[in-house]
């Protein structure tokens, strides 16, 4: 964990409007060169338009972007990839009909000759490809392979040896490990912590608090487009985040609901417990929430503690009244 | 194990990149199926059709001279469908282009304009390069399949020469070329034929053959061919990545309509005229020939070498046909069942080679 200094991409206060709809919300986030800065949020939290704005596609309605201590405005994706804000789709990184070298360089071939003659210099073009992807760890077999061959796992990583050879300073991957399955998901992590190393930034975006807790440095946890809190990894257990990113009240709700389904037991009682924990705890820290560096949150208060010990009591619900 | 730093490349990965043998490399391009095919077909009406002459630089020539005009539709047709877009109105465009050269050429007396045939050429040249541009912004802005777009247009383009070639000149056929001045020149770069072993061989074959090498060149060593593939194999990830899309697209209509003149301006100095409805059906021929050449209808491969083989398989039919004495009624039986068993092969050889 490099650089407890400024953060190359700083967010401050963001909304975002859809008509009607609050997308997003007064949020703020940071991310320093050399750090993963897991993004976590359950379906509809506004992980989608948070990237979206990240990555130049979206502009705020309100709220500043930073990136390397300047104010930016984008007004294209493009403009935020020339500053080296790089970002990785999902299931649009990479185009399975060609070949590796093709779609490592796709968008930026390297050329040579003058024109008319200019030309795709494809004899450098596989060579990098392969020595970048094998300096990621990345061993393809022919380069010539089309990426439709590859697994899902070896093109999010190929897109992310792409990212990282072109420059990328700051990488946004949205959900890289969401269609994978276990083996595979650990092949794209261990290259998030590769990018890392390489003094990368990394905004890692998913729903999967296990694949967040080991790579990631801090938590930013998004919930119905606010920022819920954002924690350093020191502060916090992977239990604890996996609590947090289904959220208090969706706890507690399922817990009545499954109450009133199969009546009363011992395992919803546990769930309306967590729930109201989880629910104090966020009263505190949604108080604490400041832009700048965070004050490194002195975990929270012992209140947090208090409604585990009365058992059952589903109404005495403790208020962030502190 | 997962952070620690990797041992750079070295020779051995060399090694393993020449694995793969010549066979399987051949295998995986895309016009292997169209070469194969071809073969098959030259050695069946060289056995059918032996008595007929068949092996003869006569038939060759014949066979080539038919599959020029073809193939320089197919080339660019082929190029179009990488990028994942279809034109249905190339064959109207061929009677469009055509048309309006001889109107702008026929003297004024005839319903025309009387002008000489270079500057004819050139604006017909511009004419046609603005409906390919139309042809792709409408598709672009309309977001509509071009598959629709471009048949409508078929119909338009093809009903706007009928009836603007009628009201000028009361006809739909207009001749005398070579009256007009320039048509020497014209002549000799798009109608003159090589003796060559005593057959006659169109100089359009030498067009159709540099259009190949072109495109070919493009689509496989230029940035641009990467972005014809990339924008046929999936739009949003190559928009992502920096490609400009639009313009691939747009170019490439108004590449297929550039072909279209040229095979405009081939037929109208070999026919020292032209008619309404030349070129009526050639965009489903040069769509067969791309598709038999190894192309995807949903776009993002194919070969430029491979329709302009999709397009000697077409002639071959054609000719052989004419030369064996069967009746060419069965012209179409035969083209059909070639498109549907090129079309399985390369896809069964596609996967295979994608498993390899």
């Amino acid at each position: 964990m490099s650089a407890n200094g400024t953060p190359l991409l700083d967010v401050r206060h963001i909304s975002k409007f859809f008509g009607s709809v609050i997308a997003l919300k007064d949020v703020s986030m940071f991310c320093r060169a050399g750090e993963v800065t897991c993004l976590l949020g359950d379906n509809g939290a506004g992980k989608s338009t948070l990237i979206k704005t990240l990555s130049g596609v979206h502009r705020p309605d309100e709220g500043e972007y930073v990136f390397d201590g300047r104010a930016r405005e984008f007004t294209s994706p493009r403009e935020a990839l020339d500053l080296g804000i790089a970002t990785v789709y999902q299931d649009l990184a990479m185009i399975p009909l060609l070949s590796i070298w093709r779609n490592f360089f796709l968008g930026s071939e390297p050329t040579k000759g003058f024109w008319p003659f200019r030309r795709y210099d494809v004899k450098f073009a596989k060579e990098t490809a392969r020595q970048e992807l094998s300096k990621m760890g990345i061993d393809i077999r022919d380069p010539d392979q089309p990426v439709g061959t590859l697994s899902g796992g070896e093109r999010q990583s190929v897109a992310i040896a792409r990212a990282v050879y072109f420059g990328a300073r700051v990488l946004i991957l949205d959900e890289p490990t969401a269609a994978l399955g276990v083996k595979q998901a650990g092949v794209v992590l261990r290259y998030i912590v590769q990018a890392k190393q390489r003094g990368v930034g990394v905004i890692f975006i998913t729903h999967n608090p296990h694949h967040a807790y080991p790579v990631g440095d801090h938590f930013v946890i998004l919930r119905r487009g606010q920022v819920f809190g954002d924690f350093p990894k020191s502060e916090i257990g992977l239990d604890r985040l996996v609590q947090m990113m289904a959220g208090g009240e969706e706890l507690e709700n399922l817990a009545h609901e499954l109450e009133r389904a199969v009546g009363k037991s011992e395992a919803s009682e546990e769930l309306v417990r967590a729930a109201q924990a989880l629910e104090a705890e966020a009263g505190g820290l949604t108080e604490r929430e400041s832009p700048g560096p965070r004050p490194p949150a002195t975990e929270a208060p012992p209140s947090a503690e208090v409604p585990a010990d009365p058992p059952g009591t589903g109404a005495a619900r403790p208020g962030p009244d502190d | 194990m997962a952070t620690t730093a990797v041992p750079p490349v070295s020779a051995p990965a060399d090694e393993r990149v020449r694995r793969k043998s010549l066979g399987a490399r051949l295998l995986s391009r895309p016009e292997i199926g169209a070469l194969i095919a071809l073969v098959l077909v030259w050695v069946f009406f060289a056995i059918v059709a032996h008595q007929h002459n068949f092996i003869s630089w006569a038939t060759t020539a014949s066979v080539l001279n038919t599959a020029a005009p073809l193939g320089i539709i197919a080339v660019a047709v082929a190029l179009l469908m990488i990028a994942g877009e279809f034109d249905l109105s190339v064959g109207s465009i061929i009677g469009f282009a055509g048309m309006s050269i001889m109107l702008l050429v026929t003297p004024s007396i005839g319903g025309g304009f009387g002008w000489p045939l270079v500057p004819a050429l050139i604006v017909s040249l511009v004419l046609s390069l603005l409906i390919g541009a139309f042809n792709g912004t409408v598709v672009l802005a309309t977001k509509l399949p071009s598959f629709i777009v471009t048949l409508g247009t078929l119909f338009v383009f093809r009903g706007l020469t009928i009836a603007i070639t009628r009201l000028k000149t009361s006809r739909t056929q207009l001749g005398g070329l070579d009256q007009i001045s320039g048509f020497s020149i014209a002549r000799k770069l798009f109608g003159s034929n090589l003796t060559l072993f005593g057959s006659q061989f169109s100089v359009a074959i030498l067009w159709w053959l540099v259009l190949t090498i072109i495109a070919t060149w493009i689509l496989l060593r230029t940035r641009a061919g990467n972005w014809i593939f990339g924008t046929g194999g999936a739009v949003d990830a190559a928009r992502n990545v920096g490609v400009p899309t639009r313009r691939v697209k747009v170019a490439l209509f108004m590449t297929t309509a550039f072909a279209a003149w040229l095979v405009a301006v081939i037929e109208a100095v070999q026919f020292t005229g032209a008619d309404v409805l030349r070129g009526e059906n050639q965009e489903f021929q040069a769509i067969i020939a791309a598709v038999v050449g190894g192309c995807l209808l949903t776009g993002g491969y194919g070969s430029a070498i491979g329709a302009s083989l999709g397009a000697l398989i077409f002639a071959l039919v054609q000719q052989g046909i004419v030369v064996t004495g069967v009746d060419a009624d069965w012209f179409q039986v035969f083209i059909g069942g070639i498109l549907l068993g090129a079309v399985m092969f390369n896809n069964f050889i596609r996967r295979r080679a994608a498993l390899r």
